[in-house]
């Protein structure tokens, strides 16, 4: 139920008075409310739940957060009980 | 597709993973409260990655499962009155209530519709003036603020024949239940990264001191679950009972506040019944009185409903993080996604259905763990 899905605004404007806009789902296009957003910007990614925005996704944390996992891989290499199939398993869901 | 399969990278987790490895020294368990970090963690096989020595317990953050059964026998008597368009989140019509189910009486010839968001139910409505609608207003505080923007533009807009049947849960007095149970054996908790969006992580703090659990906030994708699950170990391992955010690029301390005042503008707190827990004080919302009149229970007059659960069915258990899904006599036996005897089998993020669609059928003996 508390699915959330990310995408892009590629457009915004309102109806009866409610902030709404097309969001983009990597090519799939569907209207969300902005009601929650009230900073969002045409081009800003959102998390979409049951049709609404829930926050704007922080490029800047994002970044952090990605540059700190990269840190931590680098640390300790491989794990030998962490093997390929592991790996396969992710690259099957990518 | 950005902020999405950048969480998906293999060489990251075995990072992550590596780390686990290293860090942790004893056993610990810990529960995600999300059923959708449940189904996560078990399509994407992390329980099976992760050390022997941590166990994962799945929590009750599964709506479909936890919305009341009298809730849902009420549901059923509203969409059978004739007049009425009962409208609800698709995951609901199969849930079982005391013998039948929203599917089952739709094919005998009540008129329930799936809606994918809040705002078509009140667009049905003013497409049907001569019709009453009902939304199925279930939900945790990730899907509150949706609900609680359907009244608000139904009021805005002069709608006079929609209304909601509303079961709002909320997380913080969940957790206390659990923890002060005496059968309780979570030591830290993996908090869920879309109810904080909205919410934030303040209601935390308190409970983490109180209890001396660590609780994290954490996301959805694989590398988010991986990175919870690794603060977690590190806090336990270092005795820290403290609240981190691991979801920062959606989550703040203080969350969404625009939805909060929207939230609060509707609802006011409740007691709650969750479907096999029991009364939980302070865990619900219903709406303000000034919104009552968009209650569907005191719009329609609804004959006396006799909850009778399946007495074979063990959910409250389970949801409590006490027993497995494969624990139950009856999984994969009796119960299964075609023929559920409890709500935990239903929905995708109930934790039955997830072990029964990923074969966690039995328990995976501990010296195959990680080895591939």
């Amino acid at each position: 139920m508390c699915l959330a899905v990310p995408g892009k605004i590629v457009e915004i404007y309102h109806i009866d008075g409610l902030a709404m806009g097309k969001v983009d789902f990597g090519g799939v296009v569907r209207e969300a409310c902005l009601e929650y957003v009230p900073n969002a910007k045409v081009g800003d990614y959102t998390l979409i739940h049951v049709g609404f925005a829930l926050n704007l996704i922080s490029e800047q944390e994002a970044m952090e957060t990605l540059a700190m996992l990269n840190e931590i891989a680098s640390l300790g290499g491989e794990d030998p009980s962490a093997d390929h199939n592991s790996r396969s398993r992710f690259a099957s869901e990518i | 597709m950005k902020h999405l399969s950048e969480y998906r990278d293999p060489g990251l987790a075995m990072g992550l993973l590596a780390d686990i490895h290293r860090t942790i020294t004893r056993p610990w368990v810990v529960m995600e409260i999300c059923g959708g970090q449940t189904y996560a963690i078990m399509r994407y096989g992390l329980d099976q990655l992760l050390p022997p020595e941590i166990e994962l317990v799945h929590g009750p953050g599964c709506p479909v499962c936890v919305t009341s059964l009298e809730l849902v026998d009420k549901a059923l008597a509203l969409a059978s009155k004739p007049g009425v368009i009962f409208t609800s989140y698709g995951d609901m019509l199969r849930v079982p209530g005391s013998g039948r189910d929203l599917f089952s009486i739709r094919a005998s010839s009540a008129d329930v519709r799936v809606v994918y968001s809040p705002l078509d139910a009140v667009q049905i409505a003013r497409q049907n003036p001569d019709k009453q609608v009902v939304f199925f207003a279930i939900g945790f505080e990730t899907t509150a603020p949706a609900n609680a923007m359907s009244v608000l533009s139904a009021h805005s807009l002069g709608l006079e024949n929609y209304s909601v049947l509303v079961s709002h849960v909320r997380v913080p007095p969940a957790m206390h239940a659990i923890l002060s149970s005496p059968r309780n054996r979570v030591q830290g908790f993996l908090a869920a990264g879309h109810v904080c969006t909205v919410m934030g992580y303040w209601e935390y703090e308190p409970i983490a001191r109180q209890y001396k659990v660590p609780v994290v906030v954490t996301g959805f994708e694989p590398l988010d679950l991986l990175q919870g699950i690794q603060k977690t170990i590190h806090l336990l391992e270092e005795g820290r009972a403290t609240v981190e955010n691991a979801y920062p690029r959606l989550v703040t301390r203080e969350g969404n506040r625009a939805a909060q005042n929207v939230i609060n503008k509707i609802f006011i707190e409740c007691d709650q019944k969750w479907r096999g827990i029991g009364l939980i004080p302070g865990s619900g919302w219903r709406l303000r009185s000034e919104y009552a009149h968009f209650d569907a229970e005191k719009r329609f007059s609804i004959d006396q409903v006799k909850p009778e659960e399946s007495p074979e069915c063990i959910a409250g258990q389970i949801l409590q993080g006490i027993i497995k899904p494969h624990d139950c006599p009856g999984f994969g036996i009796q119960c299964t996604p075609e023929h559920p005897l409890g709500a935990t089998m239903v929905s995708s993020e109930g934790a039955c259905a997830a072990y029964y669609r990923y074969s966690r059928k039995t328990l995976v003996p501990t010296d195959q763990v990680g080895s591939g």
